[in-house]
């Protein structure tokens, strides 16, 4: 490390390149882990806003749908800031499509994801199990 | 093929030496377990899985000996015991050559499985030196071997291929899966400039069965034909290795992280409390 390299990041402009590449890993192997193609990502990202905007007006400037790993589990972890809700959108009996329950805030599917960022209260979070790797 | 229908002892344990990416040390680390192995008393024997780009002859110094190989065991040509090279310093250590890099176009998992149940039967080691990639050639080696040890660098590439070939060896039902971290170099993870231990245990989530520094002796010891373990724990890399064959026996050997081993005393002790106090 050079003395440049040291103020810099003294002045914590420059992050260090381990940190960096465990944060790229991890990413990384959240896409490896999923074995989602990017393009039914992309997909499933666009579904997921659809139906929560049916329900609540969300952030989608702000809002991310990614995939996390830790512990070899791979979660699907949606963070969408809610403006408000849309108390008559949906009639009380939603269709076959909409299962009852889904509604606000909380959790979609089986979450396995603890982690609760208490300045995200309005976050949905969802996570799916890593499937099986293909053999 | 001819086949053998070897009845393996329970006791011999058949572990495969893999890590994805290729260069990252597996061929090093069969050599200086096998030996270190030996060394403890075990009866251990090294197959050179890697047809394609073999070397582990050239690691253990023995490449000069080689008669016949794998290829002509498989084809019922020769005896086991004559295609078992026996190191010179240390007889408890053998080595199965790996044949002509042809052999690659027909061999199949069951051939291996043969190879490694056959040379089981007179051992109590079996280490298998897998060769780089994660298609047939990894296939075939993963199908003889019943545990693993999946070797990696503090590096994204290596550290992703391993988490690969981990996924593998899962789906297979292969246990137990334990990690080697190879080429750490403390000052650069004290830095923050590389991966650092607990990183790359917590990525890919495996038990950590040795830690080996970047060591200039393992160079050296390969121009030799001499693996460093033949030279008890004369360098930090040596005293890894035989670490990690103690730790294969079941013995509690603790492992010291290198790049924590500089912080002050009070950081030090820090870290032990916090430890003690979640266990
Ligand atoms: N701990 C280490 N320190 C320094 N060099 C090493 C270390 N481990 C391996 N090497 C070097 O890395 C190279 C690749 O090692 P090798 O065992 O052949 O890898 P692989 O079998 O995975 O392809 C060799 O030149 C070897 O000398
Ligand atoms: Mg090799």
């Amino acid at each position: 490390m050079t003395l440049i390299d040291f103020i810099q990041r003294l002045l914590g402009r420059d992050k260090p390149s381990g940190a960096l590449a465990r944060e790229r890993l991890q990413l990384v192997l959240a896409h490896d882990r999923s074995d989602l193609n990017p393009e039914l990502l992309e997909q499933m990202r666009r579904e997921i806003l659809e139906v929560v905007q049916k329900y609540v007006e969300i952030d989608l400037e702000s809002g991310d749908v990614s995939l996390e790993t830790g512990d070899r589990v791979t979660a699907l972890v949606a963070n969408l800031p809610i403006r408000r809700a849309r108390p008559l959108a949906i009639p009380r009996t939603a269709g076959a499509d909409m299962p009852d329950g889904v509604v606000g805030h909380g959790e979609i599917g089986a979450s396995t994801d603890q982690r609760t960022d208490p300045d995200e209260v309005d976050a949905e979070k969802a996570a799916v199990a890593d499937p099986p790797l293909p053999g | 093929m001819s086949t053998h229908d070897a009845v393996t002892p329970a006791s011999a344990r058949i572990i495969l030496i893999c890590s994805g990416k290729g260069g990252v040390g597996k061929t090093t680390l069969t050599a200086n377990l096998g030996i270190a192995l030996a060394r403890l008393g075990e009866r251990t024997v090294v197959i050179d899985a890697d047809f394609g780009l073999r070397n582990l002859d050239l690691l253990l110094g023995l490449e000069n000996r080689i008669v016949y190989t794998a290829q002509e065991v498989l084809a019922g040509s020769c005896r086991l015991e004559q295609a078992l090279v026996k190191h010179k310093l240390e007889p408890n250590l053998s080595l199965m050559p790996a044949g002509n890099p042809r052999m690659l176009e027909w061999l199949t998992p069951d051939d291996m499985k043969t190879v490694a149940n056959l040379v089981a039967e007179r051992s109590d080691y079996v280490l298998i030196d897998c060769p780089a990639g994660v298609e047939q050639g990894f296939k075939n080696a993963a199908a003889a071997c019943r545990e693993a040890i999946v070797i990696t660098t503090p590096e994204m590439s290596a550290v992703r291929d391993a988490d690969r070939v981990i996924g593998l060896l899962n789906s297979q039902g292969i246990q137990p899966v334990q990690l080697v971290l190879n080429r750490v170099r403390p000052k650069m993870v004290a830095n923050q400039e590389m991966l650092a231990v607990d990183d790359v245990t917590d990525i890919l989530a495996l038990p950590l069965l040795g830690l080996v520094v970047e060591d200039e002796q393992v160079i050296v010891s390969t121009n030799r034909g001499e693996p460093l373990t033949l030279n008890g724990t004369s360098s930090p890399a040596a005293r890894a290795y035989v670490n990690v064959a103690r730790r294969l026996r079941g013995e509690g050997v603790p492992l010291i992280d290198p790049s924590k081993e500089r912080r002050g005393l009070r950081a030090r002790l820090m870290a032990k409390l916090r430890k003690s106090g979640n266990s």
